[in-house]
């Protein structure tokens, strides 16, 4: 008898150039990253990074590897890097996306990846933007449940179906890619936008809440949902793919209909 | 002893007031019902004027002799006729109100200098009573055989005197 038995036959031999798990493969990039400094001068510039990433990297990755190996004083905003806490929208060759979401090979690695801040806020500094007008509309708009009588002694019940009518909204993760990629809000800061709207018709349309009428006046506002345009630039930039004009136009025929 | 330096929250900044004014909304909705009813009427007239604008292009150049017949004597007789009138008065008054409103929101979204946009709205405003009185005017008023100071001036078919 012996004591050892051998290996699985089936096992694939792999060549020894292969190192484990299979290797991924690298490029190089150049990022083009706007800066801005109050304290050193107040005109923005863009500042060139040549990098070397990976095939899995993101350009939060790239922005890391700039901050951590060669540019320390590069500032972004960034959380959980999962694309959950919305803290890293910025304009990503033109378009409002999450740096922790972009993979560096979806973009055209052969031309620079240009990353600046999102459009409409005031840059506090490189691609770090004055959040506070974005949460002030939003405050506005009450968002959260407003129940009138007695509170029941356990959970408020809801249908599938009346869960199902606001759904999509409930996927806000309130990083502003939206509202800052919206036309009317750039030359238009009064305006709501298309975030504030979306958190408002996730509460309208709950059929648990019943401040509906409430956040109805308050969007059928000179500033409030009559302002958009439908340009559909919200419903592209949302980085959860929320249909944000869909959500601003079941608003609209909202306000419509508590009027007649 | 150290005094304890003052702290500010990180999200008090619309209390502070730090927020620029251009973010701060003013007024309380007062003008949502024109926006609510702009709105709307842009979306009915647009519906009522594709009507009437294909039902005004199907008659001056389809009907009869087409394109060909076009002339004084067509528009002449055309608002000789009451339906005609109304049917033009109504075209008029909806182009004009959905055209002006069209490029007064444009104004809006895109005049950001307050004096610049007050202007344009004048100039606009302007623009579109004056034409709108105007055009108004000439469908109630149009006659094709004046006669002024005893002279018959007019078309061709006008009676001789």
């Amino acid at each position: 008898m012996t004591a050892s038995t051998a290996e699985p036959a089936s096992k694939v031999e792999l060549p020894a150039s292969v190192g484990g798990g299979g290797e991924i493969p690298t490029f190089d990039v150049t990022l083009r990253v706007r800066r801005y400094n109050p304290e050193v001068s107040d005109e923005s510039h863009w500042d060139e990074f040549k990098l070397t990433m990976y095939g899995t990297d993101r350009v939060l990755d790239a922005l890391h590897k700039v901050k951590w190996e060669l540019d320390g004083s590069l500032s972004f905003r960034r959380s959980c890097a999962h694309g959950v806490c919305g803290s890293d929208a910025m304009r990503i060759n033109g378009r409002n996306r999450l740096a922790c979401k972009t993979l560096l090979k979806d973009l055209d690695t052969s031309k620079p990846i240009t990353v600046e801040p999102i459009k409409g806020l005031p840059v506090e500094k490189d691609l770090i933007v004055d959040m506070e007008p974005f949460f002030q509309s939003y405050r506005e708009i009450m968002p959260f449940l407003v129940t009138t009588g007695h509170a029941p002694t356990k959970e408020r019940l809801q249908s599938p179906e009346d869960r199902e009518r606001f759904d999509d909204t409930t996927k806000c993760i309130l990083c502003a890619a939206c509202t800052s990629s919206c036309p009317v809000f750039w030359t238009d800061g009064q305006y709501f936008g298309p975030a504030a709207i979306v958190n408002a018709h996730r509460f309208i349309f709950d059929s648990r809440d019943d401040a509906g009428d409430m956040r109805l006046e308050i969007l059928n506002d000179k500033e409030g949902v009559w302002r958009c345009r439908t340009i559909f630039n919200c419903s592209e930039a949302c980085p959860r793919g929320i249909q944000v004009t869909k959500a601003i136009s079941e608003v609209k025929q909202a306000v419509l209909a508590r009027q007649f | 002893m150290s005094t304890t330096p003052d702290i500010r929250f990180p999200r008090s900044t619309s209390e502070t007031g730090r927020v620029s004014p251009k973010y701060t909304r003013h007024g309380s909705g007062a003008k949502g019902g024109f926006e609510m009813a702009a709105w709307l009427f842009m979306r009915l007239s647009g519906i009522v004027l594709v009507v009437l604008i294909f039902g005004h292009l199907f008659v001056n150049l389809m009907v009869g002799h087409g394109v060909h017949a076009i002339d004084f004597g067509f528009v002449a007789g055309k608002w000789a006729n009451p339906f005609w009138q109304w049917w033009d008065l109504a075209m008029l008054w909806l182009a004009m109100l959905h055209g002006a409103n069209g490029v007064r929101t444009i104004i809006n979204d895109y005049a950001d200098r307050d004096s610049l946009r007050f202007w344009l709205l004048v100039v606009l405003y302007a623009a579109a009573t004056a034409i709108i009185i105007l055009g108004t005017l000439v469908i109630f008023t149009f006659d094709p055989c004046p006669v002024i100071n005893g002279v018959h001036t007019g078309a061709d078919f006008c009676p001789k005197p």
